[in-house]
């Protein structure tokens, strides 16, 4: 299973290189775990962050009223919390999940309030002369919408979307404590089991998986700043 | 390079500048600068803009590190390494274009905190002595409004009266009314000529040709970092020798048709 | 009649949960006392200080900004242990998230820094105060001001990133509804009260550094007011 194997066994036994040898393609499993967790939170967040911020600012009163307690009561309170909500608190009600999908659906919910937000601040700052000359050309709200409105929120929302990337990758770790077997959990996993390389060595799992962390939060970062480079339009920047 | 003023120590002389240099990257802004002030006089700096009067009032009291040359207040070489820059700098008071009053301060703090901090006054003597100064510019009633609460022209005065508190030997003033809508100016003015009819030696860096003619002493014309022309106003209003000088007024009256106001 | 019995399971364990809220609201403030103590020589670093400390300064931003906080405190708590130096996991918390914050709290106050124009610097080397002189009676008060909307901000972060420390076992608000709620097995209800709690220290905390910043407030000379209770990224 270990590709590694027979390189490991060349490391000295029981030193710290060894262990990151012979723990890391468990670790880089942890690793993709995470990332799946990350981008299908982000996603969720998308699509239910672009409902909130339409509600919140197209809305009718209920509407407008339902979306801005579900953002201020999300922005307001711990994600931890909101995954012990979904994970612990939901059986309650017959619905049970596991632990990968529970925290996809909490890091989801929990972004969306985010996401939310950054939305209306992209659409509130496109401004209304755009709508007016949208629907001045015979086009429907709706349509103003999908083909004036959101292709430009879209684009100028970019910079904290990306942002909002990267801390859901970051809090994406959380999900370590109902369970889920992301990164941390997998460090946890190593260190607490008596047998194997890692066995009760908490503190040297804990600090490879910190360095794998910290090495993907930068390089994400790096891509992304690059990517924004990319899609800049001139003069359609927020603010 | 004129030796003359590195000889002599006259103490009449409140500064003297000896051949000034600075250069700001490949750009040489000030190329060898002399001139002397005497005690009581009011000096205007005149010429067209990027000509390096601003750098140069700047290395007076080094806010501005000069590249090469000397300068003195009274028997004191400023550009002396050893020289506490900081003692120095209380003893001239500097006027900038926008006003830098310190934004979190009331005026009467504006004028107060040099007194408290630097001298080491006590808070009532200090209150004593920067309430005269803002009584002399006229503002005693704003003592307690922010900088933002005034306008353009009542800011500058109460800089002005920052700067007077402190006792300097010598004002610097730099453009201090060029940032100022036209209908603020004259008061500001006004407090300036006030000063130099009370005996204050003065550098004025300005563009305002009728006060460097009627309230000023000399008058310098720079143009390139090099002083052009030098001589009492009467001389450099109407009977310019160089060409230059005689070309830049008349663009100013031009543009101004403030010449002989 | 079963509606009845659970808020009164609530009722009971408010005392429980206030004393989380009291642990909570410890950490909180410890926290972001270190975190401004070490925030403002970092910023200052930044701005002022010589190109190594600058260069420092802003690698140890870097890391911790992107380091999760959750991972750093779990590593520092297992760290602790492994050299063998005993801290409880109180203190522990409040260094790591101290830290932690104190990197954001120098970008809140860098950004203050940089908005301040330069010749209020200038002015006030004028008057012949020294460097430092003009740091502390103009940047500083000026500076302070600034930052105080990114703050309540970096508040609602933190009061929310601190029940993390339920994973080294600090008993606050989250692991005393933690508790609660495995013992009556009412874990919906629990967290819904726990999460109503978190909502108001939010508000009320936000609510209270808006009152000071008016306090503080001097004509033109306002902070920026950024999105509340958003990401602290």
């Amino acid at each position: 299973m270990n590709l590694l194997g027979p390189f490991c066994q060349t490391l000295q036994d029981g030193s710290f290189v060894r262990l990151a040898c012979e723990i890391a393609p468990r670790l880089l499993q942890g690793t993709a775990t995470t990332f799946q967790l990350t981008v299908f939170a982000m996603v969720l967040g998308l699509g239910v962050g672009l409902l909130l911020a339409l509600g919140r600012i197209y809305g009718n009163k209920p509407i407008y009223g339902l979306s801005t307690a579900y953002v201020q009561f999300v922005r307001g309170t711990p994600v931890l919390v909101q995954l012990f909500l979904i994970y612990y608190g939901l059986p309650a009600f017959e619905i049970r999940l596991d632990p990968f999908l529970a925290a996809i659906i909490g890091l989801g919910l929990n972004s969306a309030a985010y996401q939310a937000e950054y939305f209306r601040g992209a659409i509130q700052a496109i401004g209304r002369g755009q709508m007016l000359a949208a629907r001045a050309v015979g086009m429907t709200n709706l349509q103003a919408i999908g083909y004036v409105i959101l292709p430009q929120a879209l684009r100028i929302v970019i910079p904290p979307w990306s942002n909002e990337l990267i801390y859901t990758l970051k809090y994406s770790s959380v999900a370590y404590i109902i369970t889920t077997p992301e990164l941390m959990y997998t460090g946890q996993i190593i260190a607490s089991s008596p047998r194997g390389p890692g066995a009760f060595r908490y503190f040297e799992v804990f600090l490879i998986v910190a360095v794998i962390y910290l090495v993907c939060v930068l390089v994400i970062s790096k891509l992304l700043d690059l990517v924004e480079q990319r899609v800049k339009i001139p003069g359609l920047e927020m603010r | 390079m004129s030796s003359e003023y590195k000889v002599s120590s006259e103490a009449s002389f409140v500064v003297r500048v000896a051949d000034l240099h600075k250069r700001y990257g490949s750009e040489e802004v000030l190329k060898g600068v002399s001139f002397a002030v005497r005690q009581g006089e009011a000096l205007a700096i005149i010429g067209p803009s990027g000509t390096g009067k601003s750098t140069l009032l700047r290395c007076i009291n080094r806010l501005t590190e000069p590249d090469r040359g000397r300068i003195w207040l009274e028997n004191t070489e400023i550009t002396n390494a050893k020289t506490d820059i900081n003692k120095i700098r209380q003893q001239i008071g500097f006027v900038f274009q926008d006003f830098n009053l310190f934004a979190h301060l009331t005026a009467l703090d504006n004028v107060r905190l040099g007194l408290t901090k630097v001298k080491k006054l006590s808070l009532k003597e200090a209150t004593e002595r920067a309430m005269i100064e803002l009584r002399r510019v006229g503002l005693a009633e704003q003592a307690q409004k922010y900088p933002a609460q005034l306008s353009g022209g009542q800011q500058q005065r109460v800089s002005i009266a920052r700067a007077l508190a402190m006792d300097p030997k010598l004002m610097l003033f730099d453009e201090p009314t060029s940032a100022l809508d036209p209908e603020l100016i004259g008061e500001v003015l006004h407090v300036m000529q006030d000063l130099a009819d009370e005996g204050m030696t003065m550098i004025v860096v300005t563009h305002e040709m009728g006060f460097a003619r009627s309230v000023c002493d000399e008058v310098i014309f720079m143009e390139k970092g090099v002083i052009v022309e030098q001589g009492p106003p009467e001389q450099i209003f109407t009977q310019p020798k160089q060409p230059r000088t005689q070309q830049f007024l008349s663009k100013i009256s031009e543009l101004y048709g403030r010449t002989s106001s | 009649m079963q509606r009845l019995e659970k808020l009164e399971l609530i009722w009971q364990s408010l005392p429980l949960l206030g004393e989380g809220v009291l642990v909570t609201m410890t950490l909180t403030i410890s926290l972001l006392g270190v975190g401004l103590l070490l925030g403002i020589p970092v910023a200052l670093g930044q701005a002022y200080g010589p190109r190594p400390v600058r260069l420092l300064m802003s690698s140890y931003e870097r890391f911790f900004r992107a380091m999760p906080i959750l991972v750093l405190l779990i590593v520092c708590f297992y760290g602790l242990g492994f050299w063998g130096i005993y801290v409880p996991a109180f203190g522990t918390a409040v260094v790591v998230f101290g830290l932690h914050s104190s990197a954001y709290q120098s970008q809140i106050f860098r950004g203050a820094i940089q908005a301040i124009k330069e010749g209020q610097l200038l002015a006030a080397r004028a008057l012949g105060m020294s460097r430092l002189q003009a740091i502390r009676y103009i940047v500083l008060p000026q500076a302070l001001r600034l930052s105080l909307p990114g703050w309540s901000n970096e508040y609602s972060g933190v009061l929310k990133d601190t029940s993390f420390v339920f994973a080294i076992g600090v008993t606050e608000l989250t692991r005393q509804g933690w508790q609660i709620a495995m013992r009556t097995r009412e874990i919906f209800l629990v967290f819904i009260t726990v999460a109503v709690i978190y909502l108001i220290l939010t508000y009320l905390g936000t609510w209270l550094l808006e009152r000071i910043e008016r306090r503080l407030s001097v004509p033109g000379l306002a902070g920026q007011r950024r999105e509340e209770h958003g990401r602290v990224i």
